[in-house]
């Protein structure tokens, strides 16, 4: 409850590495509702591509919503393409964002383009408690220097040790004896699985954001399910409505 | 002054829009952008006797000027439905209109006795959803089947009784004049076509069913020259849908022979879709002097 569809004014589109772009839109009634981890549904509106695209909140600023996303298809490579003064079609803010829960020691986990909604994070939590960040690419970095203004704590792995340590997040973060009281997260399912069994391991609450193809993003369609444990068997709920947030020992990782 | 309003075996409508069954849910997540008191009547999403987990992710798949589905009618089942749903929807002043699904005669059967003594004002047997390996679209496209599933659920239903009908047949004449026999008071068509789609970069169909329900504004020629059709042979009011987003979409749709239309997919990528169908029907009746729907229904 309580989303709006706004008509957005785009402020600047920037490509800030290869085919990642960081959108601004002024977008005031959404920022005003939204908090970190929550997602935004963004109309392609070409009368071709029907479907809204899902993406993750990058962060809130004032009356601006920043918006870091990948060209993966027609959708995000048509938003690639806005300019400043550009009118888009934003519904928002949907889902629950990461939990509100009082810690000394966060630790936030980031893969590929899962990096940008933690910078949000980051800057929530920075007031509150220590933020240690870990974050993973497949090579070079983005959002690096702006974690780092937040915290002290900013460790990097790349698959390709083109920056920081050679090799997954998740074994950087075996390497650095990585430690808390509640880890956020978000990137691709296999890191988020393997994430997952860290936070097992060393008895870490472990809170990912998860990924699924959506028509709607409100809800209705029951078009983006995970499974999601129940007794002995699983129910499928809505990534949208009931995450994108879930608590990684719910999730079922197949 | 116009007169939106409609009627279905004796249920009056103030407008002759409701929702596709699936593409709204029961309103809710909805409320935010609709007044739910500006629609003829809320579709529900299928719901059965017991609760149903649906097929496995992806689900969903963008298509050329549409999308493909293949939810499997995951639902809650009719207890949870009676419980939160229509207490919710009673809060409005609009008609509630169930979808019903099944895999086996009997599972409709049960659904629909469970729901008669429900505040609902009308029932829709969904025998058309592709999506499901028994019962849905394989009763609906066999009308020795049809007349079987029809006869029986008409037997035990206490409201009126709409039958959705699937467009993956070769003659919806046929499916639709067997329909009307077994004792349907209504019909409401197109269900979704089924379609699919191939990654060629990972060589793997996009959905995890292979096939699923085709959907939005490309299916509407279809939708609209089955309901042509399908209005010339029987007498039972015809609901319609398939593509519909603006009230020119609709206004086809009446003219081609329905008595009401459903928004769908629309929904989607416009939540405001009904209520802007509902104003776009009202503005053409005001500007091409239209008193009443029944003016210009199928007059093609």
């Amino acid at each position: 409850m309580g989303k709006v569809i706004e008509q957005g004014t785009v402020i600047s589109c920037n490509e800030i590495s290869s085919g990642i772009f960081d959108l601004r839109i002024s977008l005031p009634q959404i920022c005003s509702l939204a908090k970190c981890g929550q997602f935004v549904e963004v109309y392609p509106d070409n009368g071709v591509n029907l479907l809204p695209r899902p993406i993750s909140i990058c962060e809130i600023s004032g009356e601006s919503l920043r918006l870091v996303f990948q060209v993966v298809g027609k959708g995000t490579e048509l938003f690639s393409k806005l300019k400043a003064g550009d009118k888009i079609r934003v519904l928002g803010p949907c889902g629950n964002g990461y939990p509100e829960i009082e810690a000394e020691k966060y630790i936030l986990v980031g893969g590929g383009i899962g990096v940008p909604p933690l910078l949000e994070t980051a800057k929530k939590l920075a007031p509150k408690g220590n933020v240690s960040v870990y974050l993973g690419f497949r090579s070079g970095s983005i959002l690096t220097d702006e974690f780092k203004k937040l915290t002290s704590e900013v460790y990097v792995a790349t698959d390709d040790g083109s920056e920081g340590f050679k090799g997954n997040v998740v074994q950087l973060m075996e390497e650095k004896g990585a430690f808390g009281d509640v880890i956020f997260a978000c990137g691709p399912k296999i890191m988020l699985k393997f994430l997952s069994e860290y936070g097992l391991k060393k008895g870490i609450e472990t809170y990912v954001s998860m990924e699924e193809r959506m028509a709607c993003g409100i809800g209705a369609c029951v078009g983006c399910v995970l499974k999601i444990k129940d007794g002995s068997g699983f129910l499928n709920k809505k990534v949208c409505k009931d995450g994108p947030v879930f608590n990684s020992k719910e999730v079922i990782w197949e | 002054m116009i007169d939106t309003r409609v009627k279905i075996a004796g249920v009056e409508f103030k407008n002759p829009v409701t929702t596709a069954s699936g593409t709204f849910a029961s309103g809710r997540e909805f409320s935010d952008f609709v007044d739910l008191n500006q629609l003829g009547a809320v579709t529900v999403k299928g719901v059965a006797a017991k609760p149903w987990v649906g097929n496995d992710a992806p689900r969903i798949a963008e298509v050329y000027g549409g999308m493909l589905n293949s939810v499997g009618l995951q639902n809650p089942g009719v207890e949870y439905f009676i419980k939160e749903d229509i207490p919710f929807l009673r809060g409005f002043d609009t008609k509630i209109i169930v979808n019903v699904c099944g895999h086996t005669i009997d599972q409709y059967v049960r659904c629909v006795e469970r729901l008669a003594e429900a505040d609902v004002d009308m029932l829709e047997l969904n025998i058309s959803c592709p999506n499901v390996t028994e019962g849905g679209m394989a009763f609906g496209t066999d009308c020795k089947m049809i007349e079987k599933v029809v006869s029986e659920v008409k037997k035990r239903a206490k409201q009126p009784l709409i039958v959705k009908m699937t467009p993956n047949v070769t003659d919806i004449t046929e499916t639709s004049k067997a329909a009307e026999a077994a004792g349907a008071d209504a019909l409401s068509m197109i269900n979704t076509l089924t379609g699919m789609k191939i990654d060629i970069k990972r060589r793997k169909p996009v959905l995890a069913n292979c096939v699923g329900g085709m959907s939005g504004p490309a299916v509407k020629p279809v939708a609209v020259r089955m309901v042509w059709q399908s209005a010339k042979a029987v007498k039972i009011p015809i609901i319609g849908m398939g593509g519909i987003s603006c009230g020119e979409d609709a206004i086809e749709f009446i003219m081609a022979g329905a008595t009401m239309v459903a928004v769908g997919t629309a929904n989607f990528f416009n939540p405001r879709a009904t209520v802007e169908v509902v104003e776009g029907i009202k503005s053409f009746m005001e500007e091409n002097g239209v008193k009443n729907l029944s003016e210009i229904r199928g007059i093609i």
